[in-house]
């Protein structure tokens, strides 16, 4: 019952979200425009690197295409349903209305997580998905339904942990008031996922693993895609994700006991 | 003029205490510019395997982290400032003062530059310490001109910033422009990958276009890539040609603009 009130929720929410959007339908224009710039330009150091080399690090440009497809799809996601919301709510803490957020006969989390979409992200999604199908026509040989059920789960959990890091950094916002710039921090390490992630060496390494997983929000759903994750390294994203969304959770209920409001 | 000349110290004075008043946000505003390390990462790997079109790894490192360099010394976030200000109507406040707001912008945007320096610092141990430092010029002539360029490219920079923000009398939706100018300049500046390693046509682009004077000329002079002082000579006097060519505009969009200002609420 409280999950059928969360969906009809949601709904309500995302119909606000979309009511708003249509009244500007002049962007749907322009961000389909910008969607396709971006779309090439992203492609650019990938043409100028596969224009000398076969492969890189073991990756054909077929299979980095897969990757960067993720890229888009994800970071489609990424910029429509999670970094408005969460944008709106540190907005929120330093106004003083989140009061009247908390005061809401629902979860805290829920509401601010669903507050504000930006629907005409979702051509982003689909100029990725349009990449990935273009990747596989390059590679020649389509993923079997069990390498897409595998690919989409993945992806699912590597949207779980970009979630979970981002409301980590939301709920910060409670103690140190201006964080959007970390948001904006961590958007831009996010850039670095369009590269399969065993391609770095060294000190990138080390970050893109331990401090910010990018390997687990867009080359292990690609590499499911291309059929080359083991059983254990998905069995492993799994149980990550669900640390990650868990540990988020907790931080984020410790973050809301120690809210003062910011008008009183 | 004179009125100008003796305000402008204490506009840079302020503009210093601004900016270390809000360092912690500079900081991360800073560290925001992971692009040139990721790319960084990504052609090292690549060209450890085998050099890249006679770009070997000490190239690499060295193109990327001077364009670091290059780059947190001669950016501003003026654009966003004058865009703000346009549409929360502040901006009125600035033309009711006796000089021209330009200079209050260029106060706080220079008076920014010590700590953009103090903090691209470590970046410059870090190189001395790698292969590049092998790749770095070393003689006077070259080393001035890098000077000569870093300061153009600032001024080059301001210039275009000025003239981004300036758009915002014009449209109300200045901030998307900004977005696209950016994706732009990434690929035309060489920031994203060095120029050299662009298809043809993509440089014959390039090179007409004022974004390859904002750091990718620099960078290649400061790496030893234009060899001939003669060279990176008119690299730098066509920057600066730039340079005065984009302030003017910015003047000229200012005046344009603020004529048809009507201010926001007031």
């Amino acid at each position: 019952m409280r999950l059928g009130y969360y969906a009809r929720l949601f709904a309500v929410q995302a119909r606000a979200s979309l009511t708003t959007a249509m009244q500007y339908r002049a962007d749907f224009l322009v961000q389909g425009l910008t969607s396709l710039y971006w779309l090439g330009w992203n492609l650019v150091p990938l043409l100028v690197l596969y224009d000398d080399r076969a492969t890189v690090a073991g990756w054909s440009f077929g299979a980095a295409l897969v990757v960067m497809a993720h890229f888009v799809i994800v970071r489609g996601i990424l910029e429509g349903a999670i970094n408005p919301s969460l944008g709106a709510v540190v907005e929120q803490i330093r106004s003083g209305a989140f009061d009247y957020t908390l005061l809401r006969p629902a979860d805290a989390q829920f509401l601010v997580s669903t507050a504000r979409f930006a629907p005409w992200r979702a051509l982003d999604v689909l100029g990725g998905v349009g990449l990935l199908i273009y990747a596989f026509v390059r590679l020649g040989h389509a993923p079997s339904p069990a390498q897409l059920g595998a690919g989409l789960v993945l992806l699912g959990a590597g949207l779980a942990v970009m979630y979970g890091l981002w409301i980590m950094i939301v709920a910060t916002a409670f103690w140190v008031v201006r964080m959007d710039n970390l948001i904006y921090l961590l958007s831009s390490v996010f850039d670095a996922a369009r590269w399969p992630a065993s391609v770095f060496r060294g000190v990138w390494k080390v970050v893109f693993t331990f401090v910010i997983p990018l390997a687990l929000m867009t080359t292990f759903p690609a590499r499911a895609l291309l059929g080359t994750v083991t059983w254990q390294a998905g069995i492993g994203c799994l149980v990550g994700a669900l640390l990650v969304s868990i540990v988020a959770r907790l931080v984020w209920r410790l973050a809301l006991r120690s809210y003062t409001s910011a008008s009183s | 003029m004179m009125r100008a000349a003796r305000a402008l110290p204490t506009l840079i004075r302020v503009g210093m205490v601004e900016a270390i008043a809000y360092r912690a946000e500079m900081v991360v505003w800073l560290l925001t510019t992971t692009m040139p390390l990721v790319m960084l990462g990504l052609w090292t790997s690549v060209a450890d395997e085998a050099p890249f079109r006679a770009w070997a790894t000490r190239d690499f490192v060295a193109y990327y982290l001077v364009a670091l360099v290059v780059r947190n010394l001669t950016s501003n976030w003026v654009a966003w400032q004058i865009s703000e200000e346009i549409r929360t109507g502040a901006v009125s406040g600035r033309l009711l003062r006796p000089i021209h707001p330009f200079l209050g912008y260029l106060g706080t945007h220079l008076g920014a530059v010590p700590l953009r320096a103090i903090a691209v610092a470590p970046v410059i141990v870090i190189m001395m310490w790698t292969s590049a430092r092998g790749v770095l010029v070393t003689d006077a002539a070259h080393l001035a001109l890098v000077a000569a360029a870093i300061v153009g490219a600032w001024l080059l920079t301001f210039g275009v910033f000025l003239c981004l923000g300036a758009l915002g009398f014009f449209l109300d939706k200045a901030m998307g422009i900004i977005e696209v100018y950016f994706g732009v300049f990434a690929i035309m500046s060489g920031y994203l990958i060095p120029l050299a390693l662009l298809p043809g046509w993509v440089r014959a682009i390039a090179r007409v276009l004022p974004f390859r004077s904002m750091l990718g000329d620099p960078v290649a002079i400061a790496i030893g890539r234009v060899p001939d002082a003669g060279d990176a000579a008119r690299l730098v006097a066509l920057q600066w040609a730039w340079a005065i060519g984009l302030l003017a505009l910015a003047t000229w969009l200012w005046r344009t603009g603020v004529r048809r200002y009507e201010a926001f609420g007031g």
